[in-house]
């Protein structure tokens, strides 16, 4: 039987706010435990929310960016459920009325082996304000929990796609695309170490053709796009050989584990808890006035979807290196500010994919901290363009640039760089070369056409790399007839 | 001196003819001398009392003295007071000394008014009786066999002694109103909003309200001077102009517009209550007011909607007492679920524990519209029926509860009979109105009985006006208890 995956992902973004969503305590990471937790996120008695304006403007954001409807007003519920680290006994979540509904993502799914990248659109259901809860320390206590109620009342944005994708590299896509969004429109630092960006996956599976969908099992809080790949093809592998072996698939709660590369069950449809949603006595429905969103909607930056839309228009570049290079805000700003220094879209692009993400990579440092600015990578491209330099010179460059040597022309100068552009001195390298091959040319000119290729390397060898190989090829047949 | 209103109080302040800590020590020997047969307080500390009445002397020798400075106060155990044991008449919390100040504590405390201590009160508010409280039952100082009411039993009682020369209370579904009924003091529950909910220690937040209790009307309209007001930490709470509530004391009533709804004039009412409140109108009318019948007829599901909503928002509101952070845990368990239950069990009373199982039920998933949502559009319903009503009259009025004091342990194991206390005070907290009761009689027994008006939102100071003047007729509220130095 052939099978079809389903894939629905749940995320949860840290908005990026100062203080939590309903308390003034610092949302800052790493601090003592319990340091940044006050008397309303500790729930003494006695204590009331107040709503952080910063996180829903937030929503309106997200809700803007992917075009989705934003309700004009929404209402803050209570999800009610004994845990330690939840301090009310409840937390306080959005259901019936969520902030924003609707809303679409356009992604980009990598090719695989020699098929072409495929740009889809996955429709997203909703997304809804809610707090974190704290942690739950089970380790150096001996026996007993420490309980750290500092990330407590943390603002999220839980956004809740539909179940769209049918693989896990659409699920991985889809993921890579939202992270890129919210750290784009500066709602979410997407520090996945640091779980400001989680993902649950409900997957299930069905024999192609079939309508309605599986049983599904929801993959809790994989924390980087690696596990989100291997724990959905764990699992489809699982439900797949469960279904075939004659077994059901019961609904259930599972996680991940990246050691063992497995999915293990957390807890069962049964054991899940009546949350008891009730709307929260103590906070006002949220009320969206259209001058607050108009503001909003005027602040928001240009969108990965537009800017992609504008590279391919604008550069000439494919349509998945437009989503490579509008993987972060940061990297589509580097990009376009070289492009437009060196007037060369294409050739912008090679580098900034190639050389520079490399170099990136290899030294760990982010855009920000790079030693190459935009306006120099320009300035390098614009000397290959105009013939001084060639790929390999510009590479040399592009060393020297990084090593913070100077500006292009500086290095180029310093370091004798320059493509040869004096064709006598060239010929004369030439008339050299031919002398010093007798056999050579004699080969070439009966017939071989691989002895001509063995001239120019020893022209290119000769001129220690600075001569333009156009111009070698010209001279050299021109030499040769 | 016990006998003193407020305005007297603080007049004997400004003219120096007594001092606060003079004053402070006066209540607490007072205090000390009928609590422990009446059991109003759960705390007391002189100490801290005396120095925060030193305070208000210092205040009112350097001539920064408001209209209240000096005079004592004492709160209901349901408000959170920074360094004071705060129990909220529970085991539960029988441990926890609060870390900050209620907003409304905060307030009296910037007035400079001493705090005489913590009153006793039914468990987390639930009770009409204050038989449910931790801390043992309060005694009606008209007689001690009787109940004063509750939940602010204490409050009323310790008022009513004259323990306390004003006292707070809070309002979910008669809360103020029926002990200050029962005691024959004057309480008033604010419209829904106007005093800041934030350290009072939540039961049904949609309908919590804190409210003055004091001997007069006039005493009530100072204390709301000094407990309303916006307060940012409380997103239910009101952003309104500061009112001066003693502003309309002195209208004369003439063209008052009196409403009589007639289902709180029917069925299930003592007729001695009933003559006792007709002849209240009848003063009224003496005062120039007219009267018009009016019907409150969805009034007659305030008592299921309310025990629908109300242990529906407590069972949520309580959950955070789950022995974790604060409070009581049970001293063995076997894991973390052991403990929630054990702690839980062990730290709830009865009442407590009937209201959460209520509340856990109607939320649950398969009942929320049958019950939650249902209640909800009743309420919407009852909220309706008053603003037709108020097309009509300026204030309603009825009795305050259908009859007066009980026995102790005459209803506490029936909660049906008990719950039927609050048929004329809920609707009110339903729909957020401000509510008060004034005494206006005793009953064959001599126990006070309670007149109950309701006005419109904001229309504190027109039901103010309305039960100072009735109190200048009338002397139903100079009475106090004999028997009682």
């Amino acid at each position: 039987m052939k099978w079809e995956t389903v894939i629905g992902l749940e995320v949860h973004t840290q908005l990026a706010t100062k203080s939590k969503i309903f308390s003034g305590s610092s949302t800052a990471f790493g601090a003592a435990p319990n340091t940044q937790a006050s008397a309303v996120d500790i729930a003494l008695p006695g204590v009331l929310p107040v709503l952080n304006r910063g996180a829903v403007e937030c929503a309106i954001r997200f809700g803007l960016a992917i075009g989705a409807n934003l309700n004009r007003v929404n209402v803050f519920d209570r999800k009610n459920y004994f845990y330690p680290d939840l301090p009310k006994g409840y937390q306080i979540s959005q259901l019936a009325r969520p902030i924003v509904e609707g809303g679409a993502l356009k992604i980009v799914v990598p090719s695989t082996g020699s098929g072409q990248s495929e740009e889809r659109t996955i429709h997203l259901t909703r997304a809804h304000l809610e707090e974190d809860a704290g942690k739950s320390l089970h380790e150096d206590f001996h026996g007993m929990t420490g309980i750290d109620l500092n990330r407590a009342g943390t603002p999220l944005l839980e956004i809740v796609s539909e179940p769209e994708m049918r693989s896990s590299a659409e699920a991985v896509a889809y993921a890579r695309a939202l992270h890129t969004l919210v750290t784009w429109i500066g709602i979410c630092d997407g520090n996945m170490q640091e779980g400001s960006f989680r993902v649950d996956a409900n997957v299930s599976v069905r024999p192609v053709g079939q309508a309605e969908f599986g049983t599904r099992r929801e993959i809790k809080n994989l924390n980087s796009f690696r596990f989100l790949q291997q724990a959905i093809d764990y699992e489809v592998r699982w439900q797949i050989e469960t279904l075939e072996d004659g077994g059901r698939i019961q609904q259930a709660t599972v996680l991940f584990d990246p050691d063992t590369g497995e999915t293990r069950m957390m807890r069962s449809k049964e054991e899940a808890h009546d949350y008891r949603y009730f709307p929260d006595p103590d906070l006002l429905p949220i009320r969206l006035d259209e001058g607050w969103i108009e503001t909003v909607r005027a602040n928001l930056p240009e969108l990965p979807a537009a800017m992609q839309a504008r590279f391919q228009n604008d550069y000439g570049v494919s349509a998945y290196d437009a989503s490579v290079l509008t993987g972060t805000r940061a990297l589509a700003e580097y990009f376009e500010a070289a492009a437009r220094a060196c007037g060369q879209g294409k050739l912008a692009a090679n580098w900034v994919m190639g050389e520079f993400s490399a170099a990136l990579n290899k030294a760990e440092l982010d855009i920000a901290q790079s030693p190459v600015s935009a306006a120099q990578l320009g300035a390098l491209i614009a000397r290959i363009q105009d013939g001084t330099l060639s790929g390999k010179l510009a590479k040399q460059v592009f060393e020297g640039l990084w090593e913070g040597a100077g500006e292009v022309d500086a290095i180029i100068e310093a370091r004798g760089l320059k493509q040869m552009s004096d064709s006598g001195e060239l010929e004369k390298i030439i008339d050299e070369v031919l002398a010093a091959n007798p056999k050579s040319v004699e080969e070439f000119r009966s017939g071989k056409d691989k002895a001509f290729n063995a001239l120019v390397g020893q022209v290119m060898k000769a001129s220690r790399g600075k001569a333009n190989p156009a111009q070698v090829n010209e001279l050299l047949k021109a030499k040769l007839q | 001196m016990p006998d003193t209103s407020l305005s007297a109080l603080a007049a004997q302040l400004a003219a120096r003819q007594v001092s606060s800590r003079e004053l402070a020590q006066t209540y607490l020997d007072r205090i000390a001398a009928l609590n422990p047969a009446i059991n109003a307080f759960i705390t007391v500390d002189a100490e801290k009392t005396l120095a925060e009445a030193a305070a208000a002397d210092a205040l009112i020798a350097a001539g920064n003295a408001g209209p209240l400075t000096g005079v004592p106060i004492a709160h209901k155990d349901i408000f959170c007071t920074d360094g004071w044991l705060t129990t909220c008449g529970s085991k539960m919390l029988s441990n926890f000394v609060a870390p900050y100040d209620a907003h409304v504590i905060q307030r009296f405390k910037a007035a400079g008014m001493p705090s005489l201590g913590k009153t006793n009160m039914d468990e987390f508010a639930m009770g009409s009786s204050n038989e449910t409280s931790f801390f043992g039952a309060v005694k009606n100082p008209w007689n001690p066999a009787y109940v004063p009411g509750g939940s602010s039993g204490g409050a009323a009682a310790c008022v009513a002694a004259r323990m306390a020369p004003a006292a707070t209370g809070t309002d979910t579904g008669g809360s103020i109103r029926q002990p200050a009924a029962l005691c024959g003091i004057t309480g008033l529950k604010p419209t829904y909003g106007l005093v800041s909910r934030f350290g009072m220690i939540a039961f049904a937040s949609s309908l919590d309200q804190a409210g003055p209790m004091a001997p007069s009307a006039e005493d009530c309209a100072l204390l709301l001077n000094v407990m309303t007001g916006f307060d940012p930490n409380d997103s239910t709470s009101l952003e309104r102009d500061k009112e001066d509530y003693t502003r309309d004391l002195q209208k004369p009533l003439a063209g008052l517009r009196v409403g009589l709804p007639k289902e709180f004039f029917a069925e299930g009412l003592n007729s001695e209550v009933a003559a006792a409140v007709d002849a209240a109108v009848n003063e009224l009318k003496k005062l120039g007011a007219t009267t018009v019948e009016i019907s409150l007829a969805n009034s007659k599901l305030a008592i299921p909607v309310y025990y629908v909503l109300a242990p529906a928002e407590a069972s949520s509101n309580l959950s955070r007492f789950d022995g974790v952070r604060y409070g009581y845990r049970a001293p063995e368990y076997a894991d973390l679920n052991d403990m929630y239950a054990k702690t839980r069990a062990q730290g709830f009373g009865a009442e407590v524990k009937r209201r959460i199982l209520i509340g856990t039920y109607v939320l649950s998933h398969g009942y929320y519209d049958a019950y939650y949502l249902q209640a909800q559009k009743i309420r919407r319903l009852i909220a309706d029926d008053f603003a037709e009503a108020f097309k009509a009259c300026d204030v309603i009025l009825g009795p305050t509860a259908p009859g007066t004091a009980f026995k102790l342990g005459e209803k506490s194991d029936d909660p049906v009979e008990m719950y039927l206390n609050d048929l004329y005070t809920i609707p009110a907290n339903l729909a957020g109105l401000p509510g008060m009761s004034l005494p206006c009689g005793f009953d064959a027994q001599g126990l006070p009985i309670g007149l109950q008006l309701v006005g419109n939102y904001f229309s504190e100071a027109k039901m103010l006006n309305v039960a100072h003047q009735y109190q200048r007729a009338t002397d139903w509220h100079a009475r106090r208890p004999e028997g009682l130095q």
